[in-house]
């Protein structure tokens, strides 16, 4: 039998995957077998299927998603800490037929964002929050989150969280789907390829929510951290499910009444 | 066309003037004693009729990130607070700042530090004028002493602001906000349909993305950018200086004074010149860029100069500045809210001359 060469292989009929158009060619920075870049890739799949690129506007955080926008091709924005929501707030409402998009860590969107996350929220801005839940500050290298599991162990909560000085995890999927602003709720994970289907359905949902001005629409991810979890990529999605899973459940927790 | 003259309080005309000079939205917080301002908007709806965006946002904090937001759109956007609001606001006018996007940022100035007090003050001096929040950067800032003024300076402060893709702050106080004057409205214009090019808009096929930040993990290149901020501060001072003088020509004593404090002088001057002082009064209109080369040439002229101010002294010290050993520069002031009469100011003009 002949050798099979890549040339062999790479053929249309046999491509059942490619990078989406809205995807830069920048090499990302996360660590290997992070979250994150899978939910971009996942975000700007969907703006290229439903035809938002030049639509869009994104607001990025302050955080491990920091540079976002040298990955996703869109016009971006970039705020200060925990402040993407009142950023996103003025481009709806100075732009009502733009998409716009919030894409938030959990030390931005539930510490010191909590109050511009619960009152866009409140307000019901029609734009979609995208809230990646890994239980730890990433980029500033392990420090506890709101988020953190109590007994977790991070470089500000060395012999792990303990409930009754630091607080317990703090749900915030649960806390907006409180109020009325919020259309849309729903927790999905990206560690494996149903999940990741899940969440482009979930994006999908609320692109089409926000042309309807049904109000705003929360997504969370809840995701791992290799690195600062001092975990291999498998073992933090292993540990991600057996312990974050239980405490965030996935699935709807609001879906709008029309659903 | 007939003038429109109104009988309004400062914050109104900021508000009216606002809605005619086209501004696409106003983001804020209540706060005395300019709570008028959002007040009047709300009243006014303009949504309805220019398409204003009025939007009373959770902070102080959020109201100003909410104008990062629509600014960067290049939307003329602002925002208004009184000193402990302006406080909270530092963090978003920095990022304004370093994210280069014009914008207003109106202050009804009150008496600090801390909660202090409701009434007028000038202790915001160094806070608007020499940055505020972290970082090296300015604002442009318009200082005005009449009703007139507060309606005036909202047009000239976004002209500004969009020339040089920098905020711009108007520093008034608690007596120009509340005091009532007559004022000339001006015909209201359109609000601007083609926004610049550099705004997120969502991105054609026929440009490249565009990204608004004032983030740079290069050293070297932001140190290029922070050069770029220094040119522009310079080019500003260079061109956008303002003042304006009364009764210098001949002065052997320069007042210098702005907002509140230069109406008072204004009145000392002519009490002072009853009784033979020859004083005269400058009064910045924008205190950045300082008129500092005006008074620097003043300096050679006179015996001394009083920065007259409603804080403990913080004008002066650009005047000392300006003057550059020249001539003597002194300060005068009072603070908490309390306003000297033109009376005491003249008194104090007395004490600086005999070198009390």
């Amino acid at each position: 039998m002949a050798e099979i060469t890549q040339k062999d292989i790479i053929k249309p009929e046999n491509l059942v995957y490619r990078k989406s158009k809205v995807m830069t060619d920048n090499v990302m920075h996360y660590c290997p077998g992070c979250g994150h870049s899978t939910a971009h890739r996942t975000l700007a799949e969907v703006i290229e299927e439903e035809g938002l690129q030049s639509k869009t506007v994104g607001v990025t955080p302050v955080g491990c998603s920091v540079l976002m926008y040298n990955y996703i091709d869109v016009d971006f924005q970039e705020a200060a800490h925990g402040r993407a929501p009142a950023l996103a707030t003025a481009i709806k409402r100075l732009l009502p037929d733009r998409f716009v998009f919030t894409y938030q860590g959990d030390g931005d969107l539930a510490a010191i964002g909590t109050a511009e996350t619960i009152h866009t929220c409140n307000r019901g801005e029609n734009i979609l929050i995208l809230f990646v839940n890994n239980g730890i500050y990433g980029m500033t290298g392990g420090q506890m989150a709101p988020t953190t599991l109590v007994g977790m162990k991070s470089s500000t909560s060395p012999f792990g969280r303990d409930a009754k000085t630091m607080g317990s995890p703090i749900k915030m999927a649960d806390i907006v789907a409180l109020l009325p602003g919020t259309c849309y709720v729903t927790r999905q994970s990206v560690n494996t390829a149903a999940g990741v289907r899940k969440l482009k359905r979930a994006i999908k949902k609320a692109v089409d929510y926000q042309k309807k001005e049904l109000g705003t629409c929360f997504i969370e991810v809840v995701s791992n951290c290799p690195s600062n979890w001092k975990m291999t990529p498998v073992e933090s999605n292993k540990w991600m499910e057996e312990h974050m899973f239980p405490m965030y459940p996935l699935g709807d927790i609001k879906v709008p009444a029309e659903e | 066309m007939e003038k429109e003259l109104k009988l309004m309080k400062g914050n109104e005309a900021i508000a009216e003037a606002a809605i005619r000079a086209g501004v696409d939205g106003y983001f804020g917080y209540p706060i005395t004693p300019q709570s008028e301002i959002i007040e009047y908007l709300m009243e006014a709806n303009p949504e309805k009729t220019t398409g204003m965006v009025v939007l009373q946002a959770e902070s102080e904090v959020a109201a100003i990130n909410m104008v990062y937001g629509g600014a960067a759109c290049g939307k003329k956007v602002m925002t208004s607070s009184s000193s402990p609001g302006i406080s909270l606001k530092q963090e978003g006018i920095t990022y304004i700042a370093g994210a280069e996007l014009p914008c207003l940022i109106v202050n009804v100035v009150r008496g600090g530090p801390g909660l202090g007090t409701i009434q007028p003050a000038q202790s915001d001096y160094f806070q608007a004028v020499k940055g505020g929040g972290h970082g090296d950067y300015h604002l442009i800032v318009l200082a005005p002493s009449s009703v007139q003024e507060m309606a005036d300076f909202v047009e000239l402060a976004f002209d500004l602001a969009f020339k040089y893709r920098n905020p711009a702050m108007i520093l008034s106080d608690g007596a120009i906000g509340q005091m009532m004057e007559k004022v000339e409205l001006k015909p209201a214009k359109k609000r601007n349909e083609v926004l610049p090019e550099w705004a997120t808009t969502g991105k054609p096929e026929t440009r490249k993305r565009n990204i608004i930040t004032s983030l740079d993990l290069d050293p070297e290149a932001q140190e290029r950018f922070n050069l770029k901020l220094v040119a522009k501060y310079r080019e500003i001072q260079e061109k956008e200086v303002r003042f304006e003088e009364f009764d210098t020509k001949d002065a052997e004593y320069i007042f210098v004074a702005y907002g509140t404090s230069a109406r008072i002088c204004q009145k000392a001057v002519q009490l002072a010149r009853k009784e033979g002082i020859k004083v005269g009064l400058l009064r910045p209109i924008t205190l950045f860029p300082f008129p500092k080369k005006r008074l620097n040439e003043l300096a050679s002229q006179v015996k001394g100069m009083l920065a007259v101010e409603l804080s403990a002294g913080q004008m002066v010290e650009d005047v000392m500045l300006s003057a550059n050993g020249k001539t003597r520069v002194e300060h005068y002031g009072r603070m908490g809210g309390m306003i000297f009469t033109p009376e005491e100011v003249v008194e104090n003009l007395k004490k600086f001359i005999k070198g009390e």
